[in-house]
C-alpha cells in the first residue's frame, strides 16, 4: 500500500519537472521579443481600450506609437495632452500640444418643437429605425431618439433627456473617443473644438430640406436662410444644401451669429448671459469688442437657448444627485 | 385541365409557414382607375441607380414620353404617366420612408394625348418578328423592372451573362403573400397576353421551355391558364402547394424544377430565369404594342376596406387616391403597408406615389396593426424549422445585437431572403428580421470594404 503511494508520488514529481524542463526549453526557444518601452507606453494610457484613438485598443495604441518616427498623427483623445506628453517623454520625443474636442448634439427637435406625425412600434434601435423610414416626425436628418450614442458611450458622458428625448453629453466627463459619433446613423454627434474658456458656438441642425419644409417639420431648424454666414466676419460659416455649419477652428467665439438666428438653431454654450437691450443699446457707441467682454446681469439671449441651458444645468444636477445617491447605496 | 393535375402540386422542401390568405379581392375584375390631376414620379423605382431626369420645368409631356433616363447598366428608363406639364422636379415621400427626387407632372386641360407610336387597342398581336437583341432593347428602353415587388431591371435578367445559358423561364405567377391579388386579377383577365409575354422572353433568352407557377389557392387561374397553354409548345402551367414563400425566386426554382441556387449565387447559375406575371404582361405590351410601362395593377384590400378592389392605376398616383376609389379609410386602421403584409412595408405618409413595384395597398385594423412586446427568447427554434433558406434566424439576431459581424457572414446571414417567415412565426414577438437585415446590411458593406 506505502509503496503504491510512494510509487505514485514518485512518478508524478518526475513527470513534474519533465514537463518543467519541456516548457522552460519552449518558452525561452520561441520567445517573442517585444520592445519594453510599449509596456510603459501603455502603462502611461487610460487603458479605456475604447478607440478613440483610430487603434484596436490602448496595446495597439502604444505599439504604433513606439514604432512611429513622430508623433503628430497619433493622439489619445482619452488621456488628452497631458497623456500624450508623458508618451513622448518615455519615447523620448517631441508632440504639439492639441486642443482638446468635445462631442455636440447637433439636433434641438425635442418634443415641443417637432411634432410626431407617425407613431413606431419597431425596434427601438437608431440604426434599424433609419433603415426604415425618415422617422416618427417630417424631419427626415433628425434625431430619433432611441439613444444608441448614449449605449455607445463608455464612460458615461451622455444621457437622454427624457422631457427633450434628445441626447445630452456632460462635457466634463466626454473625452472625444468618437464611439457617438459613428453609433449616430444620421451623424448628429460631432467631436467639436473644446474652445476657449469651454465656450462654443454650432449650427444645432442637421436638416437638409429646404427652408420652408425644414421649418414646417421643426420649429427649430436651421432653414439655410444664410443671415448667419453675412454676419459673421470670419468666414466661419458655410451654407450647403440649406443647411448652415460653423467651422470651428475658424470661429472666434463672437456669438454675432446667434442672436440672428430666426429660428433659434444656432446654439451657444457657456456664455456669461447676454445683456438687457436697454444696456446694449447705451454701450452700442463704445467699441464692439467690450461689449462682449463684459458680462451681465439678466441675459437676452434667445428664449430656446436660455430654456435649453437651465434644462442642462438641471438635468445635469438630478444626474448628478442621482449617481451621488447610487455611490451612497 | 382535369382535377388529376391540379392535385399534382409542388413545393420546396425547407421550411415555410400557412398564413391565413385573405383574399379578399380576388373575385373582383381589375378597374381602370382615370388618371389623376396630378404625378409624382420617383426617380429611383428599381433597384440600382437612380435615373436622370431629361425634362425641363414647365416643358409639356405626353403620356408614355421618356422623362428620366437610366443611369448606367443596372438602372431603368422612367416615362410620363399623364400628359401635361413637368411643375419641378422636387423631394417626395416615397415607399423608402424618405424624401427623394421625383418629377412632379400636373395634367394639361385639354384630353389625354398620348405620345407617338403607342398601340392603345385591345387587339391581341401574338406573331413575334423581332429578334432577341431588338426585344431586350426594347424591354429596356420601355423601363420595365420587376413588377413582383423586388422592382429589379429586366433586361439585366435577360442578359445571360457569358459562360452561362439559361435554359428554363420559369413565370412567377405564385402570389403566395397574403391579400394580394393584383397577379390573380392579370392571369384571369389578361392571360393571353402574359403567354405573349413569356415567349418573347423565352425568346429574348433563347430557352424553349417555360413553366408557369400558380399556387392551389387560384384554381381560376390555373384552369385559365392551362387552357392557353394547351396548344402552346413547351409552355406548361405547375399548380403549386399553398405555402409562404413559394414565390421567393429560388424557392420557385426548388418546387417547379427541384434546382438549388447556391448560396450567394444567381439563378441563372442553375440555369433559370424567373420572372414575374406583371412583368410578362408589361413585356408584351413594351414589344407588341410599343407602351412603356407606365402603370400597373395594384390590388388595395384591408379587413375594414368597404370595397376592396384591383385598380390599374397611373405610376405617380397618391397612395390616398386608390384608398378613396376603395371606399376610403376605415375607422381604427392602424398601418397602411405597400405591399403585402410579410414582406410590405407601413407608409409614413399616404402621399407616397405609387411606383413600379406597389403590388397592393394593405389597411390594416388598429389591433393587429401593433407589435407584441419583446420577449426574451425561449429556444423553441420554430424561427429555424420556417425558415426556407435553413438558417438559424435567433443566431443571426443574437450575432448582430453582439456586433459580432464576422460570425454573422459565417452564418450565412446572406442568404436570407428577408421573406419574414421568422419574425411571424416567434411566439415572443422577437423582431428576428429587423436585426438580420442589420447585420445583412453592415455586412455587405464589410464585403465590400475588403473588395476595395
Amino acid at each position: 500500500m506505502s509503496q503504491t503511494i510512494l510509487f505514485t508520488i514518485g512518478s508524478i514529481t518526475i513527470l513534474g519537472f519533465l514537463a518543467a524542463a519541456i516548457l522552460y526549453f519552449i518558452a525561452s526557444k520561441f520567445k517573442v521579443y517585444e520592445d519594453p518601452k510599449i509596456e510603459e507606453v501603455e502603462n502611461a494610457l487610460p487603458s479605456t481600450n475604447c478607440g478613440g484613438c483610430g487603434f484596436p485598443g490602448c496595446h495597439a495604441f502604444a505599439e504604433a506609437c513606439v514604432n512611429a518616427d513622430d508623433l503628430s498623427d497619433l493622439h489619445c483623445p482619452v488621456g488628452g495632452n497631458e497623456t500624450m506628453q508623458k508618451v513622448a517623454s518615455l519615447l523620448g520625443m517631441e508632440v504639439e500640444e492639441r486642443a482638446p474636442y468635445v462631442a455636440v448634439v447637433r439636433c434641438n427637435g425635442a418634443l415641443e418643437f417637432r411634432h410626431k406625425t407617425t407613431a413606431y412600434d419597431g425596434v427601438p434601435n437608431c440604426t434599424i429605425a433609419h433603415s426604415l423610414y425618415g422617422g416618427d416626425t417630417d424631419c427626415q436628418y433628425g434625431c430619433l431618439g432611441f439613444g444608441e450614442c448614449v449605449d455607445a458611450c463608455n464612460f458615461e458622458a451622455m444621457y437622454m433627456d427624457e422631457k427633450t428625448g434628445l441626447p445630452v453629453v456632460i462635457e466634463d466627463k466626454c473625452t472625444a473617443c468618437n464611439a457617438c459619433v459613428t453609433a449616430c446613423p444620421r451623424d448628429i454627434m460631432e467631436l467639436r473644438p473644446k474652445g476657449r474658456k469651454n465656450r462654443r458656438i454650432f449650427v444645432a441642425c442637421v436638416s437638409q430640406d429646404k427652408g420652408g419644409a425644414a421649418k414646417k417639420a421643426c420649429d427649430v431648424a436651421c432653414t439655410g436662410c444664410s443671415k448667419c454666414e453675412a454676419e459673421c466676419k470670419y468666414d466661419a460659416i458655410v451654407i450647403e444644401n440649406y443647411l448652415s455649419y460653423i467651422d470651428g477652428e475658424k470661429c472666434k467665439l463672437c456669438r454675432k451669429c446667434v442672436p440672428v438666428c430666426p429660428t433659434h438653431a444656432i446654439h451657444e454654450i457657456n456664455f456669461p448671459p447676454r445683456k438687457e437691450r436697454p444696456e446694449k443699446k447705451e454701450r452700442r457707441e463704445k467699441p464692439a469688442k467690450k461689449v462682449e467682454v463684459n458680462t451681465a446681469t439678466i441675459d437676452n439671449a434667445p428664449a430656446v437657448d436660455v430654456v435649453k441651458m437651465a434644462k442642462k444645468a438641471n438635468e445635469e444636477s438630478v444626474k448628478k444627485e442621482d449617481s451621488d445617491d447610487k455611490e451612497v447605496s | 385541365m382535369s382535377l388529376l393535375t391540379i392535385n399534382n402540386v409542388k413545393t420546396f422542401p425547407k421550411g415555410g409557414i400557412h398564413p391565413a390568405d385573405h383574399k379578399l379581392s380576388a373575385g373582383v375584375p381589375i378597374k381602370k382607375l382615370d388618371p389623376p390631376a396630378q404625378v409624382a414620379i420617383p426617380l429611383s423605382q428599381h433597384i440600382g441607380a437612380p435615373a436622370t431626369p431629361v425634362v425641363e420645368k414647365r416643358e409639356k409631356v405626353k403620356v408614355g414620353q421618356l422623362i428620366a433616363k437610366g443611369n448606367g447598366f443596372v438602372s431603368a428608363n422612367i416615362h410620363a404617366t399623364i400628359s401635361g406639364i413637368v411643375t419641378k422636379v422636387d423631394k417626395v415621400i416615397d415607399s423608402t420612408g424618405y424624401k427623394r427626387d421625383a418629377i412632379i407632372i400636373k395634367a394639361g386641360r385639354e384630353g389625354e394625348e398620348w405620345a407617338d407610336g403607342i398601340d392603345l387597342s385591345d387587339d391581341l398581336i401574338t406573331e413575334i418578328t423581332l429578334e432577341r437583341e431588338d426585344i431586350i432593347k426594347k424591354i429596356a428602353d420601355a423601363g420595365i423592372v420587376g413588377m413582383g415587388g423586388a422592382t429589379f431591371p429586366s433586361h439585366v435578367k435577360l442578359s445571360v451573362p457569358k459562360g452561362r445559358t439559361a435554359e428554363y423561364l420559369i413565370i412567377n405567377g405564385v402570389e403566395c403573400e397574403p391579400y394580394l391579388t393584383a397577379d390573380h386579377r392579370l392571369m384571369l383577365e389578361k392571360g393571353a397576353e402574359i403567354i405573349v409575354g413569356a415567349r418573347l422572353l423565352m425568346r429574348a433568352l433563347g430557352v424553349e421551355k417555360a413553366i408557369i407557377g400558380i399556387e392551389k389557392n387560384k384554381p381560376d387561374a390555373i384552369e385559365k391558364m392551362a387552357e392557353l397553354t394547351a396548344n402552346e409548345k413547351g409552355i406548361t402551367v405547375q399548380p403549386l402547394k399553398v405555402q409562404y414563400p413559394q414565390g421567393g425566386e429560388k424557392q420557385l426554382i426548388k418546387a417547379v424544377l427541384n434546382r438549388e441556387v447556391p448560396s450567394g449565387g444567381l439563378p441563372i447559375d442553375v440555369g433559370v430565369v424567373v420572372h414575374n406575371v406583371g412583368t410578362a404582361f408589361a413585356v408584351y405590351e413594351a414589344v407588341q404594342k410599343n407602351k412603356p410601362l407606365v402603370e400597373r395593377v395594384v390590388t388595395v384590400t384591408g379587413k375594414d376596406v368597404k370595397n376592396p378592389s384591383n385598380f390599374l392605376v397611373r405610376i405617380g398616383t397618391p397612395v390616398m387616391q386608390l384608398i378613396d376609389a376603395a371606399g376610403g379609410i376605415p375607422e381604427h386602421t392602424g398601418k397602411v403597408v405597400s405591399g403585402g403584409p410579410m414582406m410590405g412595408k407601413a407608409l409614413n405618409s399616404l402621399d407616397v406615389p405609387v411606383a413600379k413595384g406597389t403590388s397592393g395597398i394593405l389597411l390594416i385594423p388598429n389591433e393587429e396593426a401593433k407589435r407584441g412586446e419583446i420577449k426574451p427568447c425561449i429556444r423553441c427554434t420554430k424561427c429555424v424549422q420556417v425558415c426556407p433558406m435553413g438558417l438559424e434566424p435567433y443566431l443571426l439576431m443574437t450575432l448582430t445585437q453582439k456586433e459580432m459581424y464576422e460570425e454573422v457572414e459565417k452564418e450565412k446571414t446572406m442568404d436570407c431572403i428577408e421573406c419574414g417567415s421568422c419574425s411571424f412565426i416567434c411566439p415572443s414577438d422577437r423582431p428576428l428580421l429587423d436585426y438580420i437585415r442589420l447585420g445583412k446590411r453592415t455586412v455587405a458593406s464589410l464585403i465590400r470594404e475588403r473588395n476595395n
